[in-house]
């Protein structure tokens, strides 16, 4: 049977690609591996010109590959699974490159690309160790283009191709006919919660943070396998920053974005998938930092190996935990089942380059050569060997308790998640804060070698004595009120809270007095800064959030069905009900749900909330605005919310909805009114009457926002009521999908109901009323006060920065260059962190 | 430093983590009988909505109050309550995990995780229904 309005070519183009990718990945592996083994000068140049141009076709076709997804995805050619799933037409052309990483496919795809990225520029930096380094890239990409192969070998798929085709993997009677893609009309598509410019940012980003770690792993082989301890520490610490900088960026992106737009009212939750990767970078920190140490004083090199080899074999246990389905039951985000093979394809690729590598480094690790004499108590390198020691253990703990459902598989037990996870990790973390506060600030002062007592007493003084002082002054003022977890957690969060203060101040006094502001040698200093900012703007943001749509506090609601042992107390009523035009009172705040509006997404509303703050004493109204979340509601019910908030300077409004009403017609059993009204008309109602002021195509206005390729007429009705009062009305008339579909507008403070049927004679129209007496919009949200949240985005930024100004200064870059670099970086994030809020 | 001090720094770390991953109470995984047994301690419950049973929740009244019953694999039920909104999606799922307490007959339930189909966009049989819905 032949189907028609098929397109093939794309998919086949694709798949050939994806083949030949394969294929070079495999000839580009052998021949670096085989020009690293091999002595004769001559030889190996021939070997390695070889294998770059075996790279550089694995790198063309990667492309394609990603070019023939992008075209049948824009394209909407639905023969394509992978189109049907991650694409549909109503998704705006912005979504398209998200819903390409939607799926494990096309990030594995992702990961490839920035493999190719980082390997082009290695062929031509890495010199002499290029042979070595570049043989464990084409591994790795090996394995993440075996992930989308799709080819039968012995009756099992290995890998999973994005071109397979709907009717080869789907059964369903539509398939047995020629015409069977006339039956599909739109795709899945982008699933709402992602549908987000972060979506579209977060995912390259922080996969350029993960593909990058393999580089510094990389760079530990070539001197394992060359033998030349040590030489590789210098050449691989800029890719380290350079990997630090990119990889802890994503994973705050990923904060800002649950934050900004997700509705779990915070940045960070302890999932295992944001555990999954936060680990990595601790254990790449800890790395980079003995690196340093290895670079100064010969010392810490064991552990410099140990440490790089964890991050890469972290990195690809992440992806074991986020991509086999073995979360399922723990985290809100990860990827689904993805079958048997594909589970053990993934478990395989955890341990194909790391494994290896680790039994190098055992083999030679008498070999690698270690300074027998103790360290200094007063030297900089102990304080940062145990500073790094204390970032890996942390690292052991996040993950122990993240593997849970690993132990739960492995020995069949059935541990679950503690009661308060989030809980659970903090009590631990909040003291490493403290130690890590303390080290990096009291560190930068200390010298190698050994440090002058006098000396660091003079320069710790002021910013120890400030913080001192600053704390108490914060702590009369402005306390952190986060008693639910006990005295003694209250104190460690404030101790964090000291070590972080100490920490800012000391690092600012030591640019300001030791560098004299020459920030060309401050990168570590600036990171240390913008860390300990961040982890401040935590403590506080985190420690005095405030749940305002407390119903408990607002007296507006009285439980019903209370529990009679009064227990259930300790879940906060975090939900707020709003009847439409009924002013509540909300924290500070007076809210009323004013109206709701469309947007021109299919099943996306804005509600409008008007939030007033009036002043008690005065009467005058201090704060005015109108917060718009929105929610996504499905055919199927489907509720799908994204937060509205007001930004301060100082502090955040974050609201989103929970619960929407859900017009119920059986119970309304009015009948519309039938009208023909010209423009200008108007229509006497028990309460007063409406006027037709006009009937518009495709308008732009509070209510809908149409585009003219829209096919749409709306109704301008205004609304006099006897009392004196006027509202505006917009029903609506809309053709989708060649189906006529009403829209209602109703006015609620007046029960009356508007509808637009249609077109009569005469330039006529068709508007039908009715009156109810049953009062049923409402909305049920959540809302909360988050202080000093912009500390959390700023340090990060700093941080990231001082990343950049180390890496910048490390490859000795050309001052022009630098500063280039470190400004757009710094106007990067900083427009992303701080300004673009939606 | 000596291979001996950072060894035994290691071994003094690694106690430490130990005794701070036994001050971890974990939860279990149980069926609502073991949770019965197990009254007010916090347990995770694998179960299925009853859907004969009355889901009790109006938003006009108390937006924080949800009320429905929960059948486990053999057949158990119990009332489980949940001082939260409804999840838009609980009369779709076809799994739910909830975390809680047995408090008598009743299940106080913390927090719910639906297993939906229409998450599982891998899930070959909802592609194939959805598919052919159109």
């Amino acid at each position: 049977m032949t189907f028609e309005n098929e397109h093939l070519l794309p998919g086949q183009v694709g798949h050939f690609f994806v083949l030949l990718a394969f294929v070079a990945s495999i000839v580009s592996a052998i021949s670096y591996f085989t020009a690293s083994k091999t002595r004769l000068e001559n030889e190996r140049q021939s070997w390695i010109r070889f294998a770059r141009g075996a790279f550089f076709i694995q790198v063309f076709s990667l492309f394609a590959v990603f070019g023939c997804i992008y075209y049948i995805c824009s394209n909407h050619y639905y023969e394509y699974l992978y189109v049907y799933k991650h694409a549909s037409k109503e998704l705006e052309p912005k979504y398209l490159l998200a819903c390409i990483w939607e799926g494990q496919e096309g990030s594995f795809l992702l990961w490839a690309l920035w493999h190719c990225a980082l390997g082009m520029v290695l062929i031509f930096t890495a010199k002499k160790r290029e042979a070595s380094i570049m043989s464990i890239v084409n591994t790795a990409q090996f394995f993440l283009i075996l992930m989308i192969l799709g080819l039968y070998i012995f009756n099992v798929r290995i890998g999973s191709s994005p071109f397979v085709l709907t009717r080869n993997e789907l059964a369903g009677p539509i398939f047995s006919q020629p015409n069977y893609l006339t039956f599909i009309k739109d795709g899945i598509g982008l699933n709402p919660l992602l549908r987000n410019y972060w979506m579209v940012i977060h995912p390259p980003i922080l996969f350029l943070g993960f593909a990058s770690t393999i580089v510094p792993i990389a760079f530990a082989y070539s001197s394992l396998v060359s033998k030349d301890w040590g030489g590789w520490v210098k050449a691989a610490l800029p890719w380290t920053l350079f990997s630090a900088c990119v990889l802890g960026t994503g994973i705050m992106m990923g904060g800002k974005w649950a934050y900004e737009s997700l509705s779990f009212g915070g940045y960070w939750a302890w999932d295992p998938v944001e555990n999954a990767a936060f680990v990595p970078w601790l254990i790449l920190v800890a790395g980079l930092h003995c690196m340093a140490i290895f670079n100064s004083t010969k010392n810490a090199l064991r552990a410099s190996y140990l440490f790089i080899i964890l991050t890469y074999l972290f990195v690809l246990y992440s992806t074991f935990l986020t991509r086999t389905g073995i979360l399922g039951d723990t985290s809100v985000h990860s990827f689904t089942e993805a079958g048997t093979a594909m589970n053990v394809l993934i478990g395989i690729y955890v341990l194909a380059i790391s494994l290896p590598v680790f039994y190098l480094f055992f083999k030679n690790y008498s070999k690698i050569p270690s300074i027998q004499k103790e360290e200094d108590m007063s030297s900089r390198e102990f304080w940062m060997f145990i500073g790094a020691l204390i970032l890996f253990l942390s690292a052991l703990f996040v993950i122990s308790i993240t593997s849970l459902p690993v132990y739960n598989k492995i020995f069949g037990t059935n541990l679950a998640d503690p009661q308060d996870r989030e809980f659970a990790y903090n009590k631990v973390l909040v003291l490493v804060a403290v130690i890590v506060g303390l080290l990096t600030g009291v560190s930068q002062f200390l010298r190698y070698k050994n440090t002058d007592k006098k000396y660091l007493i003079k320069r710790i003084g002021w910013p120890l004595g400030i913080s001192v002082v600053g704390t108490g002054l914060l702590m009369i003022f402005y306390p952190v009120d986060y008693t639910q977890k006990g005295p003694g957690f209250l104190v460690a969060v404030n101790l964090a809270l000291f070590a972080s203060i100490f920490s800012v101040l000391a690092n600012a006094f030591y640019l300001k007095s030791v560098l004299k502001w020459n920030l060309k040698a401050g990168g570590a200093a600036i990171s240390h800064l913008g860390f300990a900012l961040m982890i401040g703007g935590m403590l506080i943001s985190s420690g005095n959030k405030k749940v305002i749509s407390d119903n408990s506090k607002t007296g507006l609601f009285i439980p019903f069905a209370k529990d009679p042992t009064g227990r259930g107390t300790e879940n906060p009523m975090e939900n707020l009900t709003l009847l439409k035009d009924v002013p509540t009172r909300m924290g500070k705040y007076t809210v009323t749900y004013i109206n709701d509006s469309a947007s021109n997404e299919k099943d996306r509303t804005f509600y409008n909330l008007h939030f007033q703050k009036i002043d008690s004493v005065s009467g005058k109204v201090d704060e005015d605005f109108v917060l718009s979340p929105d929610a996504y509601r499905m055919k199927d019910n489907n509720l799908t919310s994204n937060p509205g908030t007001k930004h301060y300077l100082t502090h955040d409004i974050f609201t989103y909805i929970s619960t929407i009403s859900v017009p119920d017609a059986s119970k309304d059993t009015t009948t519309f009114k039938p009208h023909t009204l010209a423009i200008g008309d108007s229509v006497f109602y028990s309460k007063g009457y409406y006027v037709l002021n006009d009937v518009e195509k495709n308008p732009d206005n509070e209510r809908f926002h149409f585009s003219p390729a829209d096919t749409a007429l709306v109704a301008n009705i205004t609304v006099y009521s006897d009392n004196g009062t006027s509202y505006k009305a917009y029903p609506a008339l809309v053709i989708q999908n060649q189906e006529l579909n009403f829209i209602n507008d109703t006015v609620s403070a007046q029960n009356l109901y508007l509808n637009f049927s249609g077109i009569a004679a005469n330039k006529k129209f068709k508007i039908n009323s009715k009156e109810t007496d049953k009062l049923t919009d409402f909305i049920t949200l959540k809302a909360y006060y988050f202080p000093y949240i912009n500390l959390v985005w700023l340090g990060l930024v700093i941080m990231s920065v001082g990343f950049i100004v180390s890496l910048v200064n490390r490859v000795k870059a050309p001052r022009i260059w630098a500063y280039v670099s470190i400004g757009l970086v710094l106007a990067f994030l900083f427009y992303l962190f701080l300004l673009a809020n939606n | 430093m000596k291979t001996s001090s950072i060894i035994i720094l290691v071994v003094i770390a690694a106690a430490i983590g130990a005794l701070l991953m036994y001050s971890v109470d974990f939860s279990t995984y149980d069926t609502i009988g073991s949770a019965k047994e197990k009254q007010g301690q916090y347990v995770h419950l694998i179960a299925k909505l009853d859907k004969s049973k009355p889901i009790q929740y109006d938003a006009l009244k108390d937006p924080n109050y949800l009320s429905f019953y929960a059948v486990d694999s053999l057949g158990n039920s119990t009332q489980v309550i949940y001082r939260n909104t409804k999840p838009a999606e609980l009369e779709q799922s076809e799994r739910v995990v909830l975390k809680g307490k047995m408090e008598g007959n009743v299940f106080e339930c913390n927090d719910i995780l639906l297993k939906c189909p229409s998450k599982y966009k891998d899930d070959k049989k909802q592609l194939e229904k959805t598919v052919t819905q159109y």
